[in-house]
This record gives structure tokens, C-alpha cells and sequence, in this order.
């Protein structure tokens, strides 16, 4: 070790007046750079690389979890029987409605807020604080306090405001049904995720130069006009950004529907992850969730290249 | 004249938004403070009409009961370990990674990086089965460290990409002079580059602190035996066990709350540096 520091120091020394002989020999030797990378991507490779081959090999299998039991190959048999399962198809357009829901909720609520916080006279950080907190609260935690915000009869919360509002007359079994389950696990959805999509919209709104507003109000262009063709182009790669990130979390929604609704009542609230979890922890049949793990990783990955051909065309926000 | 009404208009407006903000305030800590109010309400077993945002008395029975478990307590000094564990191992691991990718060229470098950004778009959960039957086989079920293993492994592409960005920014001169006074690679990446990019490693230590900490899927699979569990585990089996203790579930629910947005309020600049500059979700 001595040895290859002293031989580089001394290559350093005879290279250093000369940029660009320092570049033709590095400083280095050329191990140097994979004692950097190496312990990293061994644990990456191990821990992710490896699990999503290792996948597509068990998705092919009768995979038997019990010891003592054989798997068998069964070619695309697992492919087949979850293109035919009508609960996976119902998982997956619950999943797709889940995160098209959310997703223009977090959206449309995260960016009006952000207007107006950058707007605010006073308290633009205590705003932005607040508005963050339930991002950083465990979903765990989050969706225990929704089914007991949406508890049935009058002292729940959510039926003692709408009772009081006069929205509704008697007070709702909300996790009873279907129907009224999904407002609960889309309000919650919606209500944790608003304040990133705030903050992000927030920073893109702060980076505006306030001189581009002047010489629009200069030239008599209303607030909406301003907002409609100048802000929002702007800041439309942002939007975009938000508009992916927030998708591909949408199709992963599980903890919470896991917790409130536990994909019932007769898998009506199930979504693609609920339905994996089962299959392969509850029902033991790994074979068969692999398949769905894999089918589900490459409609995440469509959806998401999908989304950059169709919105990303101006893919870069206006430069000014 | 003209200016006195569009100088009012104008104060109207600003009335107007800061009460919007304030609706939107109500809705964002309303549920929280719902969940405190509960908790800190004393033990009942049927909820209190008309519900309360603020406890009549304030009553810690809850929180008394919830620390006299061993198991709950157990779990909290659990997740400590592992979140700040697999927050130290994602901190090194990136930032050397990002080092290598940001300042040194090599065979295999495009390809590398290239891979790792593929992989950043494939999801987490989805390889929730082969880490489990890995993990298995390996004999890393039911082990702490074994989990800190996994934790730290998933964030890794993410967070490489993030610092690599970080590094390749800043100004050459420091690393080039310490070269010449005769620094290794080592010396350099420890004594100069690190301190510098102090800001952007917060970030990183921050994000992946809470990731392992709030964690349920894997942990809810991996740890079963019951004196391993963290505290998401232990707070859904709390719900399991006490489902009409509400007042008992959230003074546990608390108990994970508190210390994520202490750290948070604490910590604002490096959370909103992360999420705007890379979208880290968390």
C-alpha cells in the first residue's frame, strides 16, 4: 500500500505542472476506482440485481417454499393463469384508478397551494412546514388514523363534520362497502402526498425571476393569463417530473389499503400489490406472484415511458 | 382614487389566500391532532361524541401502557438500530460509489452507471418475493443485520446518482492541491470531498433514516419472531390485539410519529434540498 501511495505521489509530482499529462496518467492506479465502487455494488448487485433474475427463474416454476417439497417447471403456466384471473384484472384496474385519482388530486390541490403559499404575505415557511407533516408520517400510522377518522356511526370524525355540514343525514359504515372504502383510501392518498408535490411545485414557482411577472403585468396581461402562459409553461418540466414520480408511486399503493380495507370485502378493494402479498404469503403460491410481480414491474415501467413520450415532448422547462 | 382600490383589492386578496392557507392548515394537522387527542385522552373503548381535536384532560395511561409492554419497547430500540444502521451503511456505500463514478474513469464505468440508472425505475416492492426467498436460503430471516442488508440495498442506485450529481459540481482545485501535497485517493475522498459535500450527504442519511424506520412490508416478512419486530410491526399487531383501544394504538403511533417530525423540523433544509433536487419521496 505504501508502495503504490509512494509511486503516486511521485507520478503526481512530475505531472502536476501539466494538466493534460496529468489527465493521459492519472494520479490512480487502476484498482483505485473499484475499491471505491466495489463494496457498494456487490450489496446492490446481491440485494436487487440478482432478486430481479432470480424473479423471472420462479416465475416459471411451481414454486415450493415448504422444505421438503420439489418445485416443478411449468414453463408460462404462472403467466398464463394470471392473464386469466378476472381478481387480477379487477387488482389492476383498481391500481390504474387508484393512482389516476390520487395522482390529479395531489396534483391539482399540491400546485394551487403552491401558488398561493408563494403568494402569502406572512408565514410562507410555517405554511410549507405544516403542509409537509403528513408526508413524513408512517403509512402504518396514517392508515390506522384513517380508518378511525372514517369509523362508522356518529362519533367518527369524518361522520360527525359531514353530519354537521349537512351532507348526509345518518352517519356512514364508509369501510363497509366498496364504494365508500375508496374515498377513504383515496383521501388519504391524496392528503399525504399533497405537501411534496407542493414543496417541489413551490421551489419551481421560487425559481421564476420576478422580473418575467413585472413585464407581464407591464404589458397588461391578467393573473390568469399570466398564470395560464407564462408560469405554467415554465415550470412545465416540474409538473412532469411530479406528474411520473407520483404515478409510479400510485402503482404501488399497498400499506395502505393493506391496513384499511385489507383488499376486501371480497377482493373488491384489492390492488395489484394486496393481491401479490396474498398470493404469495397467504396462499404460499410463489410461483404465481412472482409472475404477477414481474407483469406489474413492467406495466410500472410502461406507464412511466408512456408518460415521457406523450408530456415530454417540451421536455425541458423554458430557459429565460 | 385608482391606486387607493386596487390597493385594497389587493389586501382583500391577501386576506383571502392566508385563510385559504389556513383551511388547508386545519386539514393537514386535524387528523393528527385527532390521533394526539385520542391517544392522550385516557383508555376508552368507545369514541367520544362530539370528537375532540383537543383532550378534556390531558392523561398519559396510554403512553404508560404502551412502554410497560417489553415487546413495544423492544421494537422502538429495534427500528433505532436499524434506521440509523442502514442510514450509515446507504451514506458510506453511496457516497463512495458516487465518488468512483464522479472523479476516476475506468473499464466498465458507462455500463455500470447505465445499469444502475435502469434499475432506478424498477420498483422496490416488486422483488419483495426473490428477497425473501434469498434471505431465506442465506439464513438472513429473523436477523437485524440481515434486514439493514436489504434496507440499505434499495436506495443505493437512487442515492448514487443523486451525490454523483453533487460531486461532479464541485470545483476540482481542493482535490487537485491536496493530490499535490501528496494526498491518496483515500485521504482526498475523506478529508476534502466529504466535507464539502456535507449538505447533500445529510440529505441522504435523512431520507434513508426514515425509510428504514417507517419500512413495513419487508420487516412485517422478515422479522417474525416477536422480540425482532420494529415499530410498524408492533403498532399494526397493537391494532391487532387492542382493536377497540384506539386511545393505546396511537399513543404507540405517536411514539413513531414524534421522533420523524422532529427530525424533519429539525432538519427542514436537508429534506427540502433532497426532495427538490432529486424527488426523493419520503
Amino acid at each position: 500500500m505504501s508502495i503504490n501511495l509512494a509511486r503516486s505521489r511521485a507520478s503526481t509530482r512530475a505531472a502536476a505542472p501539466q494538466p493534460t499529462a496529468d489527465r493521459a496518467k492519472p494520479y490512480y492506479r487502476s484498482y483505485v476506482p473499484y475499491m471505491f465502487l466495489i463494496p457498494g455494488l456487490v450489496l446492490y448487485l446481491i440485494w436487487t440485481v440478482y432478486p430481479l433474475a432470480y424473479q423471472l427463474y420462479i416465475s416459471f416454476f411451481d414454486w415450493r417454499i415448504i422444505p421438503g417439497q420439489t418445485s416443478t417447471y411449468v414453463g408460462f403456466a404462472n403467466y398464463e393463469a394470471v392473464f386469466a384471473d378476472r381478481t387480477f384484472w379487477l387488482a389492476m384496474r383498481n391500481t390504474a384508478l387508484y393512482a389516476v385519482v390520487t395522482v390529479a388530486g395531489q396534483m391539482i390541490i399540491g400546485l394551487t397551494l403552491a401558488f398561493l403559499v408563494n403568494r402569502v404575505a406572512i408565514g410562507k415557511r410555517f405554511f410549507r412546514t405544516v403542509y409537509y407533516l403528513p408526508v413524513v408520517t408512517s403509512w402504518v400510522v396514517v392508515s390506522f388514523l384513517f380508518v378511525y377518522l372514517f369509523s362508522p356511526g356518529d362519533a367518527g370524525l369524518i361522520n360527525f363534520i359531514l353530519t354537521k355540514l349537512g351532507t348526509i343525514t345518518k352517519p356512514i359504515s364508509w369501510l363497509a362497502t366498496a364504494d365508500t372504502a375508496w374515498i377513504a383510501i383515496y383521501s388519504l392518498g391524496i392528503w399525504k402526498g399533497i405537501g411534496w408535490a407542493m414543496v417541489i411545485f413551490l421551489a419551481a414557482l421560487q425559481g421564476i425571476p420576478p422580473e418575467l411577472y413585472e413585464a407581464a403585468a407591464i404589458d397588461g396581461a391578467s393573473e390568469w393569463q399570466r398564470i395560464r402562459y407564462m408560469t405554467l409553461p415554465l415550470i412545465q418540466r416540474t409538473l412532469f417530473f411530479v406528474l411520473i414520480a407520483l404515478m409510479i408511486g400510485g402503482f404501488q399503493v399497498f400499506v395502505s389499503v393493506l391496513l384499511i380495507t385489507g383488499g376486501g370485502p371480497l377482493h373488491r378493494t384489492e390492488v395489484a400489490l394486496t393481491y401479490m402479498f396474498d398470493e404469495a404469503f397467504g396462499q404460499l403460491h410463489f410461483g404465481y406472484g412472482a409472475a404477477l410481480s414481474y407483469v406489474l414491474a413492467i406495466v410500472i415501467v410502461v406507464v412511466s415511458a408512456l408518460q415521457a413520450r406523450l408530456f415530454g415532448r417540451g421536455d425541458k422547462d423554458v430557459e429565460y | 382614487m385608482m391606486i387607493a382600490t386596487s390597493n385594497s383589492n389587493q389586501r382583500v386578496l391577501n386576506i383571502a389566500i392566508f385563510l385559504v392557507l389556513c383551511l388547508g392548515v386545519f386539514i393537514a394537522v386535524a387528523p393528527l391532532l385527532y390521533m394526539a387527542s385520542t391517544a392522550l385522552g385516557g383508555v376508552a373503548y368507545v369514541q367520544t361524541y362530539p370528537p375532540r381535536l383537543i383532550p378534556e384532560t390531558i392523561n398519559f395511561e396510554n403512553f404508560e401502557q404502551a412502554f410497560a409492554n417489553r415487546n413495544f419497547l423492544r421494537a422502538f430500540v429495534n427500528s433505532a438500530g436499524v434506521a440509523i444502521a442502514t442510514s450509515l451503511m446507504v451514506t458510506v456505500l453511496a457516497s463512495t460509489m458516487a465518488y468512483s463514478f464522479a472523479r476516476f474513469e475506468f473499464r466498465g464505468k458507462k455500463i455500470i452507471f447505465g445499469g444502475l440508472l435502469l434499475m432506478i425505475m424498477i420498483p422496490g416492492v416488486v422483488l419483495l418475493i426473490p428477497q425473501f426467498i434469498l434471505a431465506k436460503n442465506l439464513g438472513l430471516l429473523n436477523s437485524l443485520p440481515g434486514i439493514v442488508l436489504v434496507y440499505s440495498a434499495g436506495p443505493l442506485a437512487f442515492n448514487t446518482f443523486l451525490l454523483r450529481g453533487f460531486f461532479e459540481n464541485l470545483p476540482r482545485e481542493l482535490e487537485e492541491s491536496a493530490i499535490i501535497d501528496g494526498a491518496s485517493p483515500f485521504t482526498v475522498f475523506w478529508r476534502v470531498m466529504l466535507p464539502l459535500a456535507a449538505p447533500a450527504i445529510s440529505t441522504v442519511a435523512v431520507f434513508s433514516f426514515l425509510g428504514a424506520w417507517d419500512e413495513y412490508l419487508l420487516a412485517l416478512n422478515f422479522l417474525t419472531t416477536e422480540s425482532l419486530r420494529t415499530l410498524p410491526v408492533a403498532i399494526a399487531n397493537f391494532r391487532g390485539q387492542h382493536a377497540s383501544n384506539w386511545g393505546l394504538v396511537f399513543a404507540g403511533s405517536l411514539t413513531a410519529v414524534i421522533p420523524t417530525i422532529l427530525l424533519f423540523v429539525f432538519f427542514q433544509r436537508y429534506f427540502i434540498q433532497g426532495i427538490t433536487s432529486g424527488g426523493v419521496r419520503g
